[in-house]
C-alpha cells in the first residue's frame, strides 16, 4: 500500500478518509467567528499611522 | 554581480493592503493561542510593528499569512518566556470571556471546546489552529511552527486524540471539572520547551 503525498493547501485531502468529528467544525467555527468580528479601531489606526510614517521606520 | 541593496517589495506594491488582509486571521490565531481576546489583541499589534519593520524581507506572492503567523507565533513565545502573562491567566475568567451564550455546537459547548483547548499543550493547540482551524496544509503548519511536517502530523494527532478524551465521543459536559484543574504552571513549562526549540 502505498502513502498518498499531501499537496500544500489541499484541505479537501485532509478532511477526506476521516469522520469528522464533531468538535472539528466547532473549532473552526471558533476561529471563523473572530475572523468575521470588524477590526478594533485601535488596528485601524496602526495602520495608518505605519502608512503615515513610511520609511522612516 | 550586483548587490541588491533596494527592497525587493515593488513600488506598486502596496503591503499595508496584505497585511491587512490577513489582520482578522492574526487576530483568531492569537485569541486560540492564548485565550485571551486582550491580550490577543495586543500581540497582533505587536506583529503588525514587527511585520511592518520587516516589510523589505517580505517577498510578495508568497503567503502573508504565513509570513505574519511566524512573527506572531515567534511574539508569542517571547511574550511567555518574559512572563508577560504568567499568573495572569484563569481558566474559569477565560471560559467566561470566550463562551458564547448560543455556542452550541452538534452536541459540544463552545465553551468546554474552549476550555478543552487552553488545556491541550500549547504545541498541539498551535497544530489544532493551524491545520484544523486555520485550513494551512500540514506543510505551510511546520513552516510556521519551524519544525519537521512528520512533528506537525503527530502534534496534530495527539491534540486530536486529546480533544477527543476530554469532550468524549458524544461531546460531553465532563470537560468542564476537568478543565478548572488546569495547571497554568505545567501549561508555561511546556511553553518554554517549544520556546526553546
Amino acid at each position: 500500500m502505498s502513502s498518498t503525498p499531501e499537496k500544500p493547501g489541499d484541505k479537501s485531502a485532509q478532511r477526506k478518509g476521516r469522520a469528522k468529528p464533531v468538535w472539528a467544525e466547532g473549532l473552526r467555527r471558533m476561529y471563523d467567528e473572530v475572523v468575521e468580528e470588524q477590526l478594533p479601531d485601535d488596528f485601524v489606526a496602526l495602520l495608518k499611522k505605519l502608512d503615515e510614517n513610511g520609511d522612516r521606520q | 554581480m550586483k548587490t541588491v541593496t533596494a527592497s525587493k517589495i515593488p513600488k506598486n506594491y502596496d503591503f499595508r493592503a496584505e497585511l491587512t488582509s490577513v489582520l482578522s486571521h492574526l487576530r483568531a490565531f492569537a485569541r486560540g493561542l492564548c485565550g485571551r481576546p486582550d491580550y490577543a489583541d495586543d500581540l497582533v499589534q505587536e506583529t503588525m510593528l514587527k511585520a511592518w519593520a520587516a516589510r523589505d524581507s517580505f517577498q510578495p506572492g508568497t503567503s502573508m499569512r504565513s509570513w505574519t503567523f511566524v512573527i506572531l507565533r515567534n511574539v508569542y513565545l517571547s511574550e511567555a518566556r518574559r512572563n508577560r502573562f504568567r499568573g495572569d491567566y484563569d481558566p474559569d475568567v477565560a471560559e467566561k470571556l470566550l463562551s458564547q451564550p448560543a455556542g452550541q455546537e452538534d452536541g459540544i459547548h463552545m465553551g468546554d471546546l474552549r476550555s478543552a483547548m487552553m488545556r491541550l499543550s500549547p504545541e498541539r493547540r498551535e497544530a489544532l489552529l493551524l491545520v484544523g482551524a486555520g485550513g494551512f496544509s500540514y506543510e505551510e503548519a511546520a513552516d510556521i511552527a519551524q519544525c519537521a511536517v512528520g512533528t506537525m502530523k503527530s502534534r496534530v494527532a495527539r491534540a486530536r486524540r486529546s480533544l477527543e478524551e476530554m469532550l468524549g465521543n458524544e461531546g460531553d459536559k465532563g470537560v468542564r471539572a476537568k478543565s478548572r484543574a488546569v495547571s497554568h504552571t505545567e501549561m508555561l513549562a511546556d511553553l518554554d520547551k517549544v520556546a526553546s526549540l
